[in-house]
């Protein structure tokens, strides 16, 4: 009798253990005829506006720089240099996470991801709090740089097939709004840990454990209801009154490519580099742009107008993820990465001008203007994979894109800093010192213009076959 | 049957909560973000 019921018991236990994870199954997450489209965006928006926290982790590197002198830094006290190992980490593997589980995340369905993003996230934050509490540098490393880094890699692109799937009339609004809150993430991160330290705050103490504690617990509860709301249209859905462009268009493919096949098209790496270069322009400029502004206006801009330029910088990288993301689905992304492109290239090359003319108004416009490209660049890409490649495995072929990223994101701010640092050492003044790395950029966007230039449709001996036996993993999940 | 697909159904009131859930702290965030940057102006 006891045994059987300990037998039932433990079979009642798998069962419900069975459930949660089938739950979690793309074929547990297909709507159900009623079901509104528009409860998608919200649900990829609970993600990436979580994970986008780690455009403001910053706000905690100089609390952490005096953890043991809690009024100023002591020599035992982490240095800012060690400190901002743990942003470039975590980038490094949003990169390598997504180009690894991109094709994990296709197959598996967006709730899946969503679930095992929000306990990357989650458990990132306890580790690094307890990296923390013990002083232990190499475990906020792993809790968030490592750890935390895979899950913004898998978060990232969780949503992204699901809203281009859902939204086949404007793939590039779908995409803009969800990456849109990558972008915003900072907004809400940076007071909310600001507010949360000077809660835990006390003279012998510095709250950021315990700030990392409730972060990880609100990003959890936020990042499950995402995964809760999402789900997948049934196959063959198409939104109401929406015909399918009869006319074949050039730049926009019917076929599907399989993931890995991607990577042999030369469309692939000519979109990677356009990226590259884009992001590598903007993300120097971006990291710099405080004291850019005050080197090149000196007594002009202080150091609390370009705090503020900083924060009007981020709303339109922001803005511009969701405006220039939209924009492509009427002018096309092709077009669209070419006025990135000429827009940007005008833009760098009057930048030295701005400075050498004291036009304060003319040189926040360009800057704004180039930092909503920066944004819009990275919205826009997951449509112009769509176009490219289909829609089967663009949440894959995505993730295998974001490399790019990794790479611009050391390039970019390694060209501001070393060439400013060049300059300034022979000589230049430091309100010219910036000058030529403002060329630089312009000559990267002309090389951005010329693979954007060489983009054409993808050959037909790439398109997957009906036949495909690769693709049967994930019919049978689909079905 | 109509009941059931009605029941599955997404109601205003769920489409206004979901967007609520994420609009609100977005749009605070926003308007504190803008009200730091107008400092740029003064």
């Amino acid at each position: 009798m006891s045994a059987n019921t300990k037998n039932g018991d433990q079979g009642t236990k798998e069962d419900g253990a069975m459930s949660v994870l089938s739950f979690l199954d793309r074929s547990h997450t297909v709507a159900k005829p009623g079901f509104s489209r528009w409860m998608v965006p919200p649900a990829a928006l609970c993600v990436h506006l979580c994970i986008g926290q780690a455009y403001a982790f910053s706000v905690f590197n100089l609390p952490m720089t005096k953890l043991i002198g809690i009024t100023q830094s002591t020599p035992n006290d982490w240095k800012l240099t060690e400190l901002g190992w743990i942003f470039s980490i975590a980038i490094f593997f949003l990169g390598v996470s997504s180009a690894v589980f991109g094709r994990w995340v296709e197959e598996g369905g967006p709730r899946r991801a969503m679930f095992t993003a929000a306990l990357c996230w989650a458990g990132g934050f306890f580790i690094s709090a307890i990296g923390v509490y013990a002083h232990t540098l190499w475990l906020i490393y792993i809790g968030y740089g490592f750890i935390g880094g895979i899950a913004l890699g898998i978060g990232y692109i969780s949503p992204v097939s699901t809203l281009i799937k859902w939204f086949p009339d404007r793939p590039g609004m779908a995409t803009g709004m969800a990456i849109m809150g990558f972008g915003g993430g900072a907004f809400i991160a940076a007071p909310l840990s600001v507010w949360l330290m000077s809660k835990f705050n006390t003279a012998t103490h510095i709250g950021v454990a315990e700030t990392f504690i409730v972060l990880g617990c609100v990003y959890f509860v936020f990042m499950m209801i995402g995964a809760i709301i999402v789900r997948v249209p049934a196959p063959g859905w198409k939104p109401a009154g929406y015909t399918p462009p009869v006319q074949a268009q050039k730049l926009i493919t019917k076929n599907d490519v399989f993931v890995y096949d991607a990577l042999k098209t030369p469309q692939f790496w000519l979109i990677w580099w356009v990226l590259c270069l884009n992001v590598t322009a903007g993300i120097g400029v971006l990291g710099q742009a405080s004291a850019m502004a005050q080197e090149m206006f000196p007594g002009h801009i202080t150091p609390v107008a370009a705090a503020g330029f900083v924060g009007l910088m981020s709303l339109f990288n922001m803005g511009g993820r969701f405006f220039w993301a939209s924009t492509s689905d009427y002018i096309g992304r092709k077009n669209t990465y070419f006025v990135f492109m000429v827009l940007g290239f005008v833009l760098y090359c009057l930048v030295p001008y701005t400075g050498a003319v004291g036009s304060v108004a003319g040189f926040v416009c360009a800057f704004l203007i180039i930092i909503s490209m920066y944004g819009g660049g990275f919205s826009t890409v997951p449509a112009y994979l769509k176009d490219m490649f289909g829609t089967r495995y663009v949440g894959a072929i995505h993730g295998l894109l974001l490399t790019a990223w990794s790479m611009a994101g050391i390039f970019g701010p390694v060209l501001v800093n070393y060439i400013r640092q060049y300059n300034v050492e022979h000589g230049v003044p430091k309100a010219q010192a910036y000058n030529t790395t403002m060329y630089i950029m312009a000559g990267l966007l002309v090389i951005g213009f010329i693979c954007n230039l060489l983009v054409k449709a993808v050959a037909d001996r790439y398109h997957m076959k009906a036949n495909d036996p690769r693709a049967h993993d994930t019919v049978a999940a689909r079905a | 049957m109509a009941t059931a697909k009605q029941a599955e159904g997404t109601t205003t009131i769920q489409l206004v909560l979901a967007w609520g859930f994420v609009g609100i702290p977005l749009v605070l965030g926003v308007l504190q973000t803008l009200i730091n940057a107008m400092k740029l102006f003064q």
